[in-house]
């Protein structure tokens, strides 16, 4: 990082990035960044293993497990190495993990896990669970959530994340005890309130709309850009076509046989590059799928303060209400229609007593109605305010990210066209010996 | 053998070609100059076919003549300059087709000007084409653009297709000009120079079409008859063609598929770019790196489909005549394996005739003669004369035949190295071509990257982020 930049020169120079390379850089600005939890202990998801056990319902299954590893930062710098704390855990256990926070940090935009099947491939990845590539892609999607967490000012410090790193044992059984399903809050409720509230703060409307088009935009993208890669593996691999003619032709040929033959083997050389320029381009679809799905967290977001927004307007019109009962009680105007009004008029009205037990009824209600109001209020407030703090946050790590993922792509590109050049020039040097 | 005149009798076989019959003397006398003099002086004769015109000289100069050829330099030496281009439709009662300007500049002295300028249509190329197969039978004719497009429904007048024929015209005439035979044929110059007028009267002389039928008719007879003794190293031809044509057209196959995975690849990514336009919009911070992206991708765009133009234009017709040309020296091997069938099966003829003659001398066949009043003495006397009379004609005829044959070996054994050569050349200068435009197109790319990155990175540093480089 001493590239001080005042050169066109030196600030081209490192072109060659590679994706681990790429991901550090991700994981430096994380630690940097750094949350108290990062400063203490280094996280990764070294291996994957594939198990066979009895599931729930006593049936024979295949699964993977992920070996987390975990290791106090001060050992390791001083040289010592200890041998790293470790557990397995599986991806249902992530899954678990990750919807614990949704519900006990609602104002989070919490980070989004790998994909659980694979999605947008092309034909020659495999839509297979079990595929190396896939594992090992999944494997790296998962280190990078714990980092993600381990690196957020709030998730860090949440004590069933800790446990979850560090205590193999028993966690489950945790996790359910926080009793955070309960918690939860309906899908029905949640849509109920977001096409019922009226005035939902602005900029989360605005938020939400965001999600929704980030989410299609990068959908789009995913798709063409597997198609895309399709019909660049087959471009590339055609070429390995011309390797076996000109070597079978340059059998029968006398002065053309040599040019013919090493040409051959260039374009069998072009051919076989293609498989790590598209390793290399998917990392690049990993990067866009993670903003993909954390469109959907940051759309969750917006959902809940629709909804918390929503139960204070329910609440402030049922205090309104009731103030209007008891203003019609008190005066006995009866300005709303009302189905007790009516019968009242059409029975006779009520007797002293029974107003007078009405109105004090009331008094109560409206006392705990303007509690409730304060406090959903204060709710509202609270929830707004955290949650556009970590909106915020989001915002910046996302532009960061993607201009780091655009980045790395136009180096990947860069790449291609120098390995591409090099195979043509040989081929041309080849061709003109022919 | 003791007519000294150039006979031009009509022989039985595929066309009919003189040959001098006395060649002592001249093979003895090799002053190649004289001979290269002898044999321009030749074309000057305005009238007779290219038959005679290239006939003046023996087999044996003829092969000098090649090799003195193939030592020169041909840019230094070329002395014509032949162009097809401007194509124009025109329109008859009774038909529409396409014409093209052939423009001809020529320091040769056998012109008699130095410039050129017909109209031609794709019939008078056809024609060309077959006459001087008809005149030199084993000599390698550079193919024509085919008649008519098998895959699609490519319209005769679709500009592409036009103007993808008009190329191959083009290279066509200038083979036929840089080959020292064809190009000093009478068809060749009556082809340049002569007004549509001229040509077509010209070309209803020469061999009509029942003849040619005829000759047809031979030709099948003689291949169905097979060759016996093929000399090797023309079995060895066959063999390399029969190799070759599946290369040749296993290239023609794998650059058409590239080119369309390209073009495909293209489709694709040309989709991209307006997504990223569209995300920008929705982005603040984001929005000038993807709008960069975009353009950067379509940059790419534009450079890749220049090069799957250029190799439409350039490799995958260069491909296409060679596999074209394959049909080409099939045909040629045929032919002169039918020469040599022909003369195989006259020298049979012969020895049988002999057998005859030798078989008719011991038998008396008194009864039929006795009865026609002919003493047996008589009758086998004019037996034996009539006899003589046939084999000294056979044998008379035989002698041509081998002079011919051994005049097309020579000819289709110069003219495949000839031929060897010039393959060479095109393909490679056709693979170094693509291969130069490839890293072109490469580099073009690279360099739109290499800015994105540069502006990318310079603006990261500008706003002060740490940019871990």
């Amino acid at each position: 990082m001493a590239d001080s930049g005042s050169e066109d020169i030196a600030v081209i120079g490192n072109t060659d990035l590679t994706p681990s390379e790429s991901e550090n850089n991700l994981k430096n600005t994380m630690v940097e960044k750094g949350t108290s939890l990062l400063k203490r202990m280094e996280i990764s998801v070294a291996e994957a293993e594939k198990r066979t056990g009895k599931n729930a319902v006593n049936m024979q299954e295949t699964y993977t497990v992920y070996l987390i590893e975990t290791r106090p930062v001060d050992a390791a710098s001083e040289g010592t190495n200890p041998v790293p704390d470790s557990l397995w855990r599986r991806y249902s256990e992530f899954e678990l993990l990750r919807n614990y926070l949704l519900v006990a940090y609602p104002f989070v935009v919490v980070p989004p896990l790998p994909e659980k099947r694979a999605e947008f491939v092309w034909h020659k990845l495999t839509a297979d669970n079990m595929d190396p590539d896939f594992v090992e892609r999944r494997r790296v999607g998962l280190e990078n959530f714990l980092l993600r967490v381990a690196s957020h000012p709030v998730l860090s410090n949440d004590k069933i994340f800790y446990s979850f790193l560090t205590e193999e044992n028993g966690w489950k059984e945790t996790v359910f005890e926080t009793g955070f399903q309960a918690k939860a809050d309906s899908r029905l409720k949640a849509l109920n309130a977001t096409f019922r509230v009226k005035n939902p703060d602005k900029r989360f409307a605005e938020m939400k709309h965001y999600g929704d088009e980030l989410q299609a935009v990068i959908s789009q993208l995913l798709r063409v850009r597997a198609r895309a890669a399709d019909r660049l593996y087959g471009v590339y691999k055609v070429h390995g076509n011309y390797g076996r003619v000109f070597s079978e032709w340059s059998a029968i040929e006398k002065e053309m046989g040599d040019g013919l033959q090493s040409a051959g083997h260039h374009m069998d050389a072009y051919a076989a590059s293609v498989d790590d320029i598209l390793e290399e381009e998917e990392h690049y679809a990993d990067q866009l799928k993670e903003y993909l799905f954390y469109a959907d967290a940051v759309r969750a977001v917006c959902r809940k303060h629709e909804l918390t927004q929503f139960e204070l307007e329910m609440a402030a019109q049922d205090l309104t209400s009731k103030k209007q009962q008891r203003e019609e009680l008190a005066t006995g105007t009866v300005r709303t229609f009302s189905l007790k009004g009516m019968t009242s008029k059409l029975f006779g009205q009520e007797t002293p007593e029974q107003r007078e037990a009405k109105l004090k009824m009331l008094e109560t209600q409206i006392e705990e109605g303007e509690e409730l109001v304060k406090e959903r209020n204060a709710e509202c407030d609270e929830y707004v305010k955290s949650a556009w703090v970590d909106i915020e946050r989001f915002k910046e790590q996302k532009d960061h990210d993607l201009k780091e993922a655009l980045i790395s792509y136009a180096i990947m590109q860069i790449s291609m066209c120098k390995k591409g050049i090099q195979v043509w020039n040989n081929a041309k040097e080849c061709f003109s010996k022919m | 053998m003791s007519d000294p005149v150039v006979d031009n009798a009509v022989t039985s076989g595929n066309s009919s070609v003189a040959i001098p019959t006395d060649i002592s003397g001249q093979i003895l006398d090799l002053d190649e100059d004289d001979d290269l003099e002898v044999f321009s002086k030749g074309t000057t004769l305005t009238e007779g076919s290219s038959f005679n015109a290239s006939m003046q000289t023996s087999p044996a100069s003829m092969i000098n003549q090649y090799k003195f050829e193939e030592e020169e330099g041909d840019a230094d030496t070329k002395d014509i300059f032949v162009t097809v281009d401007n194509p124009e439709s025109l329109v008859t009662a009774i038909e529409t087709y396409v014409t093209y300007r052939v423009m001809t500049k020529t320091t040769r002295s056998e012109f008699d000007a130095s410039e050129f300028e017909v109209r031609r249509r794709y019939q008078d190329f056809l024609w060309l084409k077959g006459r001087l197969e008809e005149a030199h039978p084993t000599l390698i004719v550079h193919p024509l653009p085919e008649k008519f497009v098998m895959k699609g429904m490519v319209e005769r007048f679709n500009e592409d297709f036009i103007e993808t024929r008009r190329k191959a015209l083009h290279r066509f005439l200038n083979r036929i000009a840089e080959h020292p035979i064809f190009s000093s044929t009478e068809d060749f110059k009556i082809f340049l120079t002569a007004e549509s007028g001229e040509l077509t009267s010209h070309k209803k002389q020469g061999p009509s079409f029942l003849s040619r039928m005829g000759e047809t008719v031979k030709a099948v007879a003689a291949s169905v008859r097979g060759v016996r003794n093929r000399p090797e190293e023309f079995t060895d031809m066959q063999e390399y063609v029969e190799a070759f044509t599946q290369k040749i057209g296993s290239l023609d196959k794998v650059s058409q598929r590239i080119v369309r995975e390209k073009k495909e690849h293209l489709e694709e990514l040309k989709e991209c770019v307006p997504i990223y336009t569209l995300w920008s919009q929705s982005e603040e911070e984001l929005a000038e790196p993807l709008k960069s992206m975009a353009g950067c991708l379509d940059s790419c765009c534009k450079e890749t489909e220049e090069q799957v133009k250029e190799l439409n234009d350039h490799l995958i017709p260069a491909l296409h005549e060679y596999v074209l040309c394959t049909e080409t020296l099939k045909a040629v091997l045929r032919r002169r394996d039918n020469i040599q069938a022909d003369f195989e099966a006259k020298t049979e003829a012969l020895a049988m005739k002999k057998a005859d003659k030798d078989a008719e001398s011991k038998v008396l066949s008194l009864a039929w003669d006795s009865l026609v009043g002919r003493s047996p003495e008589e009758v086998k006397q004019q037996k034996q004369q009539k006899l003589k009379g046939e084999i000294k004609e056979m044998r008379d005829e035989l002698d041509k035949m081998e002079d011919r044959l051994e005049w097309a070996n020579n000819a289709l054994k110069s003219d495949w190295t000839r031929w060897q050569k010039v393959m060479r050349t095109d393909l490679r200068s056709a693979f170094v071509d693509t291969a130069e435009r490839n890293v072109n197109c490469y580099e073009k790319c690279l360099a739109v990257w290499e800015s994105f990155l540069h502006s990318q990175r310079t603006e990261a540093e500008g706003n002060g982020e740490v940019d871990c480089s």
